[in-house]
């Protein structure tokens, strides 16, 4: 159950997430949050302190959000190549339904380390995400259904290309909507890493 | 003086590296005030294997070193035979070494159902079911000598041990080898930048050591009361455990990065978190040479 300051919290983080993505991380102030939530600055300030640490709050909870998606696909009982379609599924449904989430993944985290430098080193403030990456591949190499290798040259290649298909859509680059892509691209992941 | 308790040393399928072993016991001379071999394969006794085999001797402790084969006779007698008619004479038997309590290396022997005493690896055997009330097990390859010792002494004195699921004495084996290990902090940081037989550097990531999952106090009693293989800069191989030995002694087996065995009792996503938080610092101290 949460806290009504968790809730506020949490509803802060949500707002701020479209505006970064109508606005950019660099355009969007303390006191615009502010206001598009009907909140005074210094209220605001009771919740996060500074807009780095809002930036670096926002991250560990689209980690949070994702990390605990991919646990559920990890903890059923199916074939890996079932659980990597799964996951590619719940990557493009969540760029769908939150396509801030991913646009903040994408465009502010992985664009301005700067920010992120202190207090989010290497990646614990992704750690959810990573952590249950690094299960389904570990699985899959114990049940002798994926190639064991390094584990950043599998999660370059999984995470790259989902990254790249979405940053495509964000440009309207796509010709077609995301989830017609799922098949493809789970073949084509599966077959990249599996034995 | 008290009575010396009367002890009978039985090699089965045995290397006799647990009676080399134990004759680094720093104090085997105040030991043998206390206790007398009928018969060691290593130390003088009075009495001969043939002795033991023909005549029928006494004996309080039944000390079995080396795997169980049906197959596998001394002298022409099968060693289930002589087990059985010593473990019934003794009030305690003590299975020396993961041999005898596994049935260990001579397990891949060519006789066949070769095991432990009580137990095929982390199975149980029924064959000496019945006997079972009076094991105490001491695994390890070799044993260490303080640990036979001690336990021998507290039977001496009737103290009563408390044992794990494989009959071992939790006051030697509740812990695990990387208690009191001087790498200590170079596993919390994740630092296997080991070169073998230097100071630094844990060995649990990359050159195979099973410390952290491995039952005995290597690191508590200094074997020859002066070091352990990890301290040394070798990696723990487990040599205690029901599936010793396993392959590929000197590397960690990993999948996509992962190590197979984990820490006991450590589960999967806490030891990926920490190992997240640890590894994004870099600890400069941890880096550079000791001295």
């Amino acid at each position: 159950m949460q806290t009504k300051k968790e809730q506020k919290k949490e509803q802060i983080i949500q707002n701020a997430l479209s505006l970064f993505a109508k606005k950019g991380f660099y355009n969007t102030t303390i006191p615009d949050i502010a206001e598009a939530l009907k909140m005074s600055v210094g209220n605001m300030y009771n919740y996060f302190k500074s807009k780095d640490i809002l930036a670096k709050e926002i991250i560990k909870y689209i980690s949070i959000y994702l990390g605990g998606k991919i646990r559920e696909v990890n903890e059923q009982d199916i074939s890996t190549e079932q659980k990597t379609k799964k996951i590619i599924e719940l990557y493009f449904k969540t760029a769908l339904s939150k396509p801030e989430m991913i646009d903040y993944f994408l465009r502010i985290y992985l664009s301005n380390r700067e920010v992120f430098l202190d207090g989010c080193e290497g990646m614990i403030c992704v750690n959810e995400f990573v952590t249950e990456i690094m299960i389904y591949f570990e699985e899959g190499v114990k049940c002798g259904d994926l190639r064991d290798q390094d584990f950043f040259s599998a999660f370059g290649l999984f995470m790259g290309y989902l990254g790249g298909m979405v940053f495509l859509k964000g440009e309207n680059i796509l010709p077609k909507e995301l989830d017609e892509y799922v098949d493809d691209i789970s073949y084509n992941i599966y077959k990249a890493l599996s034995v | 003086m008290c009575k010396k308790l009367q002890i009978l040393w039985l090699s089965a399928i045995s290397c006799n590296g647990n009676a080399h072993s134990f004759l680094n016991y720093p104090q085997l001379d105040v030991f043998l005030d206390n206790f007398e071999f009928i018969y060691h394969p290593i130390i003088e006794s009075d009495y001969t294997l043939e002795d033991v085999i023909n005549k029928d001797l006494d004996c309080d402790i039944l000390l079995i070193d080396g795997a169980i084969s049906p197959e596998f006779k001394k002298m022409d007698e099968p060693i289930i035979n002589i087990v059985d008619r010593y473990a019934h004479k003794a009030k305690k038997i003590v299975t020396v070494g993961t041999c005898a309590t596994f049935g260990g290396i001579f397990s891949q022997s060519g006789y066949a159902y070769t095991t432990g005493l009580h137990f095929n690896q982390k199975n149980p055997t029924f064959l000496f079911k019945s006997l079972k009330d009076k094991t105490i097990s001491i695994s390890g390859c070799p044993i260490q000598p303080e640990v036979l010792a001690s336990t021998l002494y507290a039977i001496k004195k009737d103290i009563k041990l408390k044992l794990d699921n494989y009959l071992r004495p939790q006051e030697f084996f509740a812990y695990t080898v990387h208690n009191g290990c001087t790498r200590n902090e170079y596993f919390e940081y994740k630092i296997d930048n080991h070169v073998f037989g230097k100071k630094e550097g844990c060995m649990f990531y990359d050159h195979g050591c099973q410390a952290p999952f491995t039952n005995a106090s290597c690191n508590k009693i200094l074997w020859n009361e002066v070091n352990s293989k990890t301290r040394a800069g070798l990696p723990c191989m487990g040599c205690t455990s029901p599936d010793f030995p396993k392959q590929n002694l000197f590397k960690t087996k990993k999948n996509m990065g992962i190590p197979q065995d984990l820490p006991l009792g450590v589960g999967k996503r806490t030891y990926l978190t920490l190992a997240g938080v640890t590894k994004a610092f870099k600890i400069k101290r941890l880096e550079e040479e000791l001295f």
